[in-house]
């Protein structure tokens, strides 16, 4: 129990000292929510907006840009951490180190939930799609994105470790959320009515990917932090 | 003083280790992968008639199930060979985990090469969105990322940590990837040997599906064994190159008349 609330108290701070930065420096939030939009109207301008491809492919299009963005902000969320060794005085401060893994999961999860909201109005703005489906719709986003931040979180800090680490972020993470990215869609789509059936089966496939990832980083984060 | 050998054999072997990579074992496992290659062709091409619904293209399978079935056994050598160089911390562990999958690579590769050439001959393209190719690619794109992280230098301990976290991770997101294509595919593949293998098969079709999957296991094992010896060697062979710099950076500073590094003033 006490365990528990040590864990619990690390991420606490961990995840509060991400926000607290991420609020005061504006970084990520700057960087993202324009990079989103941004690919929002590019991929406009690569389907033709006229023919309905971009409210047919909504979901995808949506989930994809996601995906993007977070390399962005899982990236920005260890670059914090490579400066002046705070990671080492992490390790150093006798904080649980599951718990430290959870904070960055959480910090990079509030981050990721505040962009999904605007460009959920982006895409029914932009795309013109028909929100709907409101349990299937948040659950499907709930586990996706915690399934992103837990691999994220893992990959960033590995990255994070490496020489020119920040450039195979992407090579490294993107492969392993594929499944993440195909349940999300298809979950979305069911849950917007252009699919049929099979709904709560992705939302509990990316509830799996969730929870194997939160496990696994939880558990690997310590050797991960150990290097230098 | 004499500076010591520059022949990176001659370096192994002066730091311990062996000069190749061949051993009575290894022949053994090398004849009788060659010989059953051999024996898988025979069957394959000429002894097993074509089948009753993938016609000629059945040869194919007899390549596709083993290459895949192999590779998947070098991902899970290497996961239990990262797990256990995270418990033990030793080089073995380490060199084991990266050499098979390296392995795994090779065979993921084939796999999807036969793959495109089964899908040429069947569909009249080499690239359909079909689920075992799909999985397949992604996968290998994964893996593909381990070796870069392997490739790029850095201290051994940390590419043996950052490696097999990855190496972890990856073989944990087969199953979900294999599920998440299958049902975005709209497969629901009824029981099949070893998942692979169609269980309607009987008579040479059978055997000589069988046949090749025991045949690529022992390819698998000899090309392992290789492959880990040379890059046991190569750790040897590194090893005795920073203890031949610093032997030629002392024998230097002596013939300088004590100038550190042999670097004139």
């Amino acid at each position: 129990m006490d365990e528990l609330r040590r864990v619990a108290r690390a991420a606490q701070l961990v995840a509060a000292k991400d926000l607290r930065i991420e609020r005061r420096t504006k970084v990520a939030t700057a960087q993202m929510l324009p990079f989103a939009l941004l690919v929002l109207l590019l991929f406009a301008f690569a389907l033709d907006p006229d023919r309905g491809v971009l409210a047919e492919a909504t979901a995808g299009l949506f989930w994809t840009t996601v995906l993007f963005t977070a390399v962005l902000a899982i990236q920005r969320s260890f670059a914090v951490e490579l400066s002046n060794g705070v990671l080492d005085s992490l390790r150093l401060s006798g904080l649980s180190v599951p718990g430290i893994f959870l904070g960055k999961v959480a910090a990079l999860f509030v981050q990721l939930a505040v962009l999904e909201v605007v460009l959920g109005l982006g895409v029914a703005v932009l795309y013109d799609a028909q929100l709907g489906g409101w349990a299937l719709l948040v659950v499907v986003a709930l586990a996706a994105t915690t399934g992103i931040c837990a691999a994220g979180a893992a990959y960033g800090l590995l990255a994070a470790r490496l020489r020119q680490g920040s450039a195979l972020l992407p090579l490294l993470l993107l492969p392993l959320l594929a499944p993440v990215l195909i349940a999300a869609t298809r979950g979305s789509d069911v849950a917007l009515g252009r699919e049929t059936g099979g709904g709560w089966s992705w939302a509990a496939l990316l509830g799996v990917f969730a929870v194997a990832y939160l496990g696994l980083g939880a558990a690997l984060y310590g050797p991960l932090m150990d290097e230098t | 003083m004499n500076p010591p050998a520059t022949n990176p054999a001659a370096q192994a072997a002066a730091a311990g280790a062996p000069s190749t990579t061949g051993s009575t074992a290894t022949r053994v496992l090398g004849v009788i992968s060659l010989v059953g290659i051999a024996a898988v062709a025979v069957f394959g091409l000429l002894i097993s008639p074509p089948d009753a619904e993938l016609g000629e293209t059945i040869r194919i399978l007899y390549l596709h199930v083993p290459t895949v079935s192999s590779a998947y056994l070098a991902f899970v050598v290497t996961a239990v060979a990262s797990v256990a160089y995270l418990w033990k911390r030793t080089e073995f562990w380490d060199l084991l985990a990266a050499s098979s999958a390296e392995i795994g690579v090779l065979f993921f590769a084939l796999t999807i090469f036969d793959g495109m050439m089964w899908g040429k001959v069947t569909w009249g393209v080499f690239w359909r969105w079909e689920p075992r190719l799909v999985t397949t690619t992604v996968l290998l794109l994964t893996y593909i990322g381990y070796l870069v992280v392997r490739s790029i230098p850095s201290d051994p301990r940390t590419r043996g940590t950052l490696s097999a976290a990855i190496g972890i991770m990856a073989v944990v997101n087969i199953p979900i990837t294999h599920k998440a294509v299958d049902w975005w595919r709209g497969l629901h593949q009824g029981g099949t040997v070893l998942g692979t293998v169609d269980p309607e098969m009987s008579g040479t079709q059978l055997f000589s599906t069988y046949l090749a999957l025991t045949v690529f296991m022992v390819l698998f094992v000899w090309l392992l064994i290789h492959r880990f010896r040379v890059a046991w060697l190569a750790e040897r062979a590194a090893d005795a190159g920073i203890s031949e710099a610093i032997s030629r950076r002392r024998h230097e500073a002596t013939l300088g008349g004590g100038s550190v590094g042999g670097v004139n003033p």
